[in-house]
């Protein structure tokens, strides 16, 4: 098995060199650049010190500029080129793009992935919370809950194949209709416009989990006392919830959507395996794997539109953490 | 809020049903791929996996033996049906019942069993409920029995034949040692790295640190569609091209952004006595963050790896990109999605049951881990 060998041989070279590389680098630092004798003693400590966080920084530092920082410039750049990398076209890939009747629809289907995906999972997400939050067997029905987190794109596909599948004897939507009566077998994934919703629920299932999990932390968080105030005051148990609970986890909330609404301008999994992107389902990220090894041009310049999508969220991230950190 | 304001054990009814009926919705679509991935082949497309336990009615097809004994001016053949060896390879479980049967493949079920089936040119050919079978006809049958098609109960049956496929053919065990392959390294090594990093943006005073910690948190967010063209570039310019080394960098930079936050995000909230009095005993940084800080950070380091673990073995998109599509390099999610998917959508068994295969070591680790996974998770998003 040389591949495995390799495998074997990469984790050593890699945790075997960043142990070496953290550890000799301050060696270095401390008894050969800056040693901590002589007259300079005390000036070379403190260089030593002013010098270190960079050490300790820098293998991050130099892979998150390389993979991320580099990328967003980089491909800005190539989305200027057309297929050929010497051809210079400007906006050109951008026109073509606004232009296409394809980049219309994915554009679209996008946008209402990034709102029904992240509503309906913060919807479920929050139910199963407050549902679970009281119940004996909370947790075991929580974790069954969770669960998909853990499954593939791929392999959660698959799983909603036998429930999708054209046939009322493997799929279940399909054996739910025959049983009601209906002779003949639908395909819900070649639906005009709905096959979108049936391809948004895996992510919903999928998603869940995470909305639940936080969100639960969440109400868990919230003052006993607020609570206890407005049963006191007679509230009902919708009043409590919807008045008093979710305003005092806006917050989270927010949180929990705009993670979500991320994930979903990145998934290009459940599309690629259960349509294709045909039947018009075709979102974002699938359509730029269209392009992708065949037209390096096209592909980065959808893959900075989705960049400019994020961007918004980006700003906010940055000026929430830097709220906190003050 | 169930028992404070009066009792109210009608809405705590409805609280149980209402999260039982969640569960099932969440638990069934899971449970039809276990199901089928056990189930036969010919019972996955006649019936559905939520009939799994019953018998199946299965059309099968044999001959009748070639033995005439003449019979007056007729040759009459008897023998029963299941002696036959086609008939057999259908009903690995044992036959049962038959319910009808039929000469034509057009029309497998024409006549009742039990009835005496008229097959014109004077021949007749009667089917019992148990397979027995008696075949008259005005001339010698010659050397080949008459082709029968019945129908017959087939009892439950249970195999892990699709589990034998998909683990020794189709390349599907290279795939699954390919993403071990690919998974440990890009879970370990980006542990180390991001754990120094983040003990200095948590702990050591610098210029410029409110500022990485800012750009950690906006890189945490750009699409990774963005790195897939320039990177692939250029590791082909640094002759790595599509290759194991190349996507252990990848993931290894994708799951940075993130292993920095949550690590920082632990470490801030460690005892600041303790790090000052390890501090004033005379320990340098290194030594700090290799005794007390990595040891104390533990349940974040394991948070991040099950994430990452999770992330590289389910990941399809990355795999795609950065590792070479023969079939000596792929990972399952690919092999599933491009091969399984595409020529064989119509083998419901093979895929459920490699599909199965590739979800059955990430909820193994899901469910044994489940505790810091949720640590993880809620410190990444709640403080």
């Amino acid at each position: 098995m040389p591949v495995i060998l390799q495998g074997i041989i990469t984790i050593l070279i890699g945790v075997g060199g960043c142990v070496a590389y953290f550890y000799f680098s301050n060696l270095l630092l401390d008894k050969v650049i800056f040693p901590a004798k002589g007259e300079k003693a005390g000036q070379n400590i403190n260089r030593a010190n002013q010098v270190r966080p960079w050490l300790f920084l820098f293998p991050a530092v130099f892979v998150l500029g390389l993979y991320l920082v580099y990328p967003v410039i980089g491909s800005f750049f190539r989305s200027l080129y057309g297929r050929n990398p010497d051809e210079f076209v400007g906006l050109g890939n951008y026109a073509s793009l606004i232009a296409s009747e394809d980049f219309r629809i994915s554009f679209f289907n996008n946008f209402l992935w990034a709102i029904v995906v992240p509503a309906g999972a913060t919807f479920f997400g929050l139910m199963a919370a407050q549902l679970t939050d009281k119940l004996s067997w909370g947790n075991l029905a929580k974790s069954l809950i969770f669960m998909p987190m853990a499954i593939s794109f791929v392999g959660a596909s698959l799983i909603w194949k036998f429930v999708y599948a054209n046939d009322a004897d493997i799929g279940l939507i399909n054996a739910i209709r025959a049983s009601l009566g209906f002779t003949d077998p639908v395909d819900v994934l070649q639906i005009p416009f709905w096959n979108n919703f049936f391809l948004m629920i895996i992510l919903i299932w999928i998603q869940t989990g995470f909305a639940m999990v936080i969100l639960s932390a969440a109400l868990r968080g919230i003052p006993e006392e607020t609570i206890e105030a407005a049963i006191l005051d007679g509230a009902n148990p919708w009043q409590l919830f919807f008045q008093i609970k979710v305003p005092q986890i806006m917050a989270t909330i927010v949180v929990v959507w705009t993670t979500i609404t991320i994930l979903v301008l990145k998934v290009f999994d459940i599309v690629y395996t259960m349509t294709g992107g045909n039947f018009g389902t075709e979102i974002l990220p699938s359509y730029m794997m269209d392009f992708m090894f065949r037209d390096d041009g096209r592909a980065t310049a959808i893959a900075f539109v989705i960049m400019l999508i994020v961007l918004p969220v980006m700003i906010w991230n940055i000026v929430q953490a830097r709220k906190e950190m003050r | 809020m169930d028992n404070i304001a009066g009792q109210k054990s009608s809405l705590t009814w409805a609280t149980h049903i209402s999260v039982l009926l969640l569960v099932l919705l969440w638990l069934i679509p899971t449970i039809g791929l276990f199901v089928s991935s056990f189930r036969d082949r010919d019972q996955i497309s006649a019936s559905g996996w939520w009939n799994a336990p019953f018998a199946v009615e299965l059309t099968a097809r044999g001959r009748t033996s070639a033995e005439a004994t003449p019979d007056g001016d007729m040759f009459v053949v008897t023998g029963n049906i299941y002696d036959d060896p086609e008939a057999q390879s259908y009903f690995p479980g044992g036959g049962g019942e038959v319910v009808a049967f039929g000469t034509r493949g057009a029309n497998p079920t024409e006549f009742d069993a039990g009835t005496e089936a008229d097959l014109g040119d004077g021949e007749t050919l009667t089917v019992n409920a148990d397979g027995t079978y008696r075949y008259v006809s005005p001339e010698d049958p010659g050397s080949r029995g008459q082709r029968v098609y019945f129908a017959a109960a087939s009892p439950p049956n249970f195999t892990l034949d699709n589990y034998e496929q998909v683990l020794t053919a189709d390349n599907m065990d290279q795939a699954f040692i390919n993403t071990f392959t690919v998974t440990i390294p890009a879970t370990i090594i980006p542990i180390l790295i991001a754990a120094f990093a983040a003990y200095a943006l948590a702990w050591m005073d610098f210029p410029g640190r409110g500022v990485l910690i800012a750009v950690v948190v906006g890189l945490l967010v750009v699409p990774l569609q963005l790195a897939l063209v320039p990177m692939l570039n250029l590791h082909n310019k640094l002759g790595i091209g599509q290759s194991f080394m190349g996507i252990w960098f990848a993931h290894t930079a994708f799951g940075m952004p993130l292993a920095v936050y949550l690590l920082r995000n632990y470490m801030v909230g460690l005892p600041r006595d303790i790090i000052e009095s390890a501090k004033v005993d005379g320990a340098t940084d290194f030594e700090l963050f290799v005794r007390i800080i990595l040891p104390l950070s533990l349940p974040a380091l394991a948070a991040f790896s099950i994430f990452q673990f999770l992330w590289t073995w389910n990941d399809l998109l990355v795999a795609k990109v950065f590792l070479p599509s023969d079939d000596a390099s792929k990972v399952m999610t690919v092999k599933i999605a491009d091969d399984l998917l595409g020529s064989r959508g119509g083998d419901w068994g093979i895929l459920a049951t490699a599909a199965f295969v590739s979800i059955a070591v990430p909820l193994l680790v899901f469910f044994t881990m489940q505790r810091f996974l949720v640590r993880g998770l809620l410190a990444g998003s709640v403080k």
